[in-house]
């Protein structure tokens, strides 16, 4: 599998009046052709800054950004930490295409739809209208929009929030781009919609063999699309593996806490929610060490002043499945285990 | 939970009047058209539907936020259909709700405690030990630090703001409270401490929560009967268990099967019912059963006949080939 992605120790931070947020702390992850990735966390856990990181989407000399983002562009790699503007346009849709939360305000409501789409073809090939447009048609007709010349004429309120986002995932498409980023692409949707857009993209991925990444809060959707999962919390990944590894066998006492409080849909009724006990920390004054100490009940299996002062790295059994925790292996697999079964 | 019934709705309706446009005579949004159900003392029914089925009108018009077009809302043995707004407000004390965003549903120019003791103010009610004291209690109730009286909106978190609307709400001890989307703006761990607190201070206080909601698994985590709503009607309704494990209404089958569990395994083995197209518009919904446009199994009888709701098995469903 070739590699589209590759994210090598990120730090993003916004220098504020109140201090320096260091919203993305240390991430790394790889993208290859035809696999879903996923970041999951909660809301201020880094996800969709490291995403528009990859994009190139923050403002000039608002974000201080270290570390390395290589993608595969043009037969090669682009840096797009060092990259100039010029370069990061030419790889922005052609080689890499977003897909963004709300298609509401994604879409401008003044130009018709077929226009929206052909821009952004056209953005990189100059000149050639009418080729763009017949691909906007082409593309409107692949993501399920039944009579797509006529609805290329019409504008965004013209359509429901499913069909702007069928919308949104064929401008992602125009110029045929290898790896696409969804960021939370159905948490505006119903779940009946949602099953549709979540079914289209499946689909899609197929088709053109496209790597994606998908930025999520929902677990649910995690486990229904994607085969490798980054959990954040607090500009950091906590834990990253196999889909299976991350639901069935968790490493990090937080993953472990979301699996345990989220309410699932069950054969044996409603038993109490396990809630994960306070908040997440501010990204402005981070815990010096782990920043879940706070809220871990398994800090009692570990040397606490370990979890207080020092960040635990990156590690496990295997490479392919890892975690940040001070947690003793031996400790952690009995009481985990104990804990998982109490999920279903 | 009692036998007694605290509240009743039957073929409740309210239509909003559209606006004249040049080309659209004067027609009206079905928000919510003819939906009837019983509350019993102590239980929490949910409320579900996609965007647009007229769950939170369903809710508002059952406070008489807004005013119904027809139909009837008893509440404890009164009808309170046509109590104007000063009648109303003695009843309130009774009935309270708590909102889905807590950025809009609290004052920031007010102190928590000032916002939490509303309810006193507005019902004239002097609490034994005094306000303050008992807004105190009230914020260690929900889990709040009593010592924050004097803050603002703006220090709270999200799932914090919350607890500050429940406790406003829970203020009076109510017997009925609407709970509109309580947990959907916040994130998984804290959601779980909010529905754990609202199902702690039902059982203590023996409240009646019409829970509504787009997040079946939700639902069935907090309710114990469930009514199934689209396009302004009830589709299903009954107890939670037997709606969950065999529901009858193709639309009900669809939701469930629509909702992505975090168990990889079982989704990839899953069968899921993709409904085809959207919900259709409410100022103009389908004749005959309104969901004939997408369910799987339309014959031309579900495209002139409207289904009632009849018993069948332990749920009651409005559906001319339920499952």
């Amino acid at each position: 599998m070739t590699e589209l992605l590759r994210i090598s120790d990120l730090h993003v931070a916004f220098p504020t009046d109140d201090g320096l947020v260091r919203a993305v702390d240390g991430v790394s992850l790889s993208v290859s052709q035809g696999e879903t990735v996923a970041i999951v966390g909660e809301s201020g856990s880094g996800k969709t800054v490291t995403s528009l990181s990859v994009m190139g989407l923050h403002k000039k000399g608002s974000a201080q950004m270290s570390g390395s983002i290589s993608i595969a562009h043009d037969g090669g790699f682009l840096d797009v930490i060092s990259a100039g503007e010029e370069e990061i346009r030419s790889m922005r849709g052609r080689s890499v295409a977003m897909i963004f939360q709300d298609p509401m305000s994604a879409l401008h409501p003044y130009y018709k739809i077929g226009d929206q789409l052909a821009e952004a073809y056209l953005v990189h090939n100059p000149g050639k209208k009418k080729e763009a447009i017949s691909r906007a048609i082409e593309m409107l007709d692949l993501v399920g929009i039944s009579e797509p010349a006529q609805r290329a004429k019409e504008f965004p309120h013209q359509f429901s929030g499913g069909m702007r986002q069928r919308v949104m995932i064929a401008m992602a498409l125009m110029n045929s781009p290898k790896m696409l980023i969804a960021d939370e692409p159905t948490t505006a949707l119903d779940v009946t919609v949602q099953a549709q857009i979540l079914t289209l993209l499946a689909s899609l991925q197929k088709e053109f063999n496209m790597g994606i990444l998908l930025i999520t809060h929902d677990l649910g959707v995690v486990a229904q699309v994607s085969e490798k999962v980054n959990v954040m919390y607090a500009g950091r990944i906590v834990e990253q593996g196999g889909v299976d590894d991350i639901f069935y066998n968790p490493m990090h006492p937080y993953n472990l806490g979301l699996l345990k409080s989220v309410p699932r849909i069950s054969a044996t009724g409603s038993e109490r929610l396990k809630a994960i006990p306070g908040q997440p920390p501010s990204l402005i004054s981070l815990p010096a060490g782990c920043a879940f100490a706070p809220r871990c009940e398994y800090i009692k299996f570990t040397d606490g002043n370990a979890c207080a002062t020092l960040m635990p790295e990156l590690a496990g059994t295997s490479a392919s499945h890892t975690s940040r925790c001070h947690i003793d292996e031996s400790k952690r697999q009995a009481s985990f285990a104990q804990a998982m079964k109490e999920v279903r | 939970m009692s036998s007694e019934t605290i509240l009743s709705i039957t073929d409740l309706i309210k239509h909003f009047p559209v606006k004249k446009s040049r080309d659209r005579k004067k027609s009206v949004v079905k928000a919510v058209d003819g939906i009837s159900f019983d509350l019993r003392a102590g239980e929490t029914l949910g409320l579900v539907g996609e965007s647009g089925c007229g769950k939170t009108t369903a809710g508002r018009t059952i406070l008489k936020l807004t005013e119904p077009t027809s139909g009837k809302i008893v509440f404890e043995g009164q009808d309170i259909t046509k109590f104007k707004h000063h009648k109303m407000t003695s009843i309130r004390a009774q009935m309270q709700i708590i909102f889905q965003d807590p950025y809009s549903a609290l004052n920031p120019r007010q102190t928590i405690g000032k916002i939490i003791s509303a309810p006193f103010e507005i019902q004239k009610v002097e609490p034994a030990g005094g306000v303050k004291n008992a807004v105190q209690t009230l914020m260690e109730r929900v889990g709040l630090n009593p010592e924050h009286y004097n803050r603002y909106p703006h220090e709270f978190s999200g799932g914090q703001r919350q607890r500050i609307g429940i406790a406003r709400a829970v203020a009076l001890k109510p017997r009925f409270i609407v709970a509109d989307e309580p947990v959907s703006a916040l994130d998984v761990s804290i959601q779980a401490q909010v529905i754990n607190l609202l199902d702690d201070l039902q059982r203590e206080d023996g409240i009646s929560i019409l829970f509504i909601a787009h997040d079946l698994s939700v639902v069935q985590h907090i309710s114990d009967r469930v009514a199934v709503m689209y396009l302004g009607k009830v589709m299903e309704i009954g107890p939670t268990a037997d709606l969950y494990q065999q529901s009858h209404h193709p639309y009900t089958k669809a939701l469930l099967s629509a909702v992505p569990q975090p168990d990889p395994r079982s989704e990839k083995s899953r069968e899921r019912i993709i409904l085809s197209g959207d919900l259709p518009s409410p100022i103009n919904p389908p004749s005959g059963c309104v969901f004939n446009t997408r369910c799987w199994k339309v014959q031309d009888k579900c495209r002139t006949e409207v289904p009632q709701l009849v018993q069948l098995g332990a749920t009651q469903v409005a559906c001319h080939f339920p499952e």
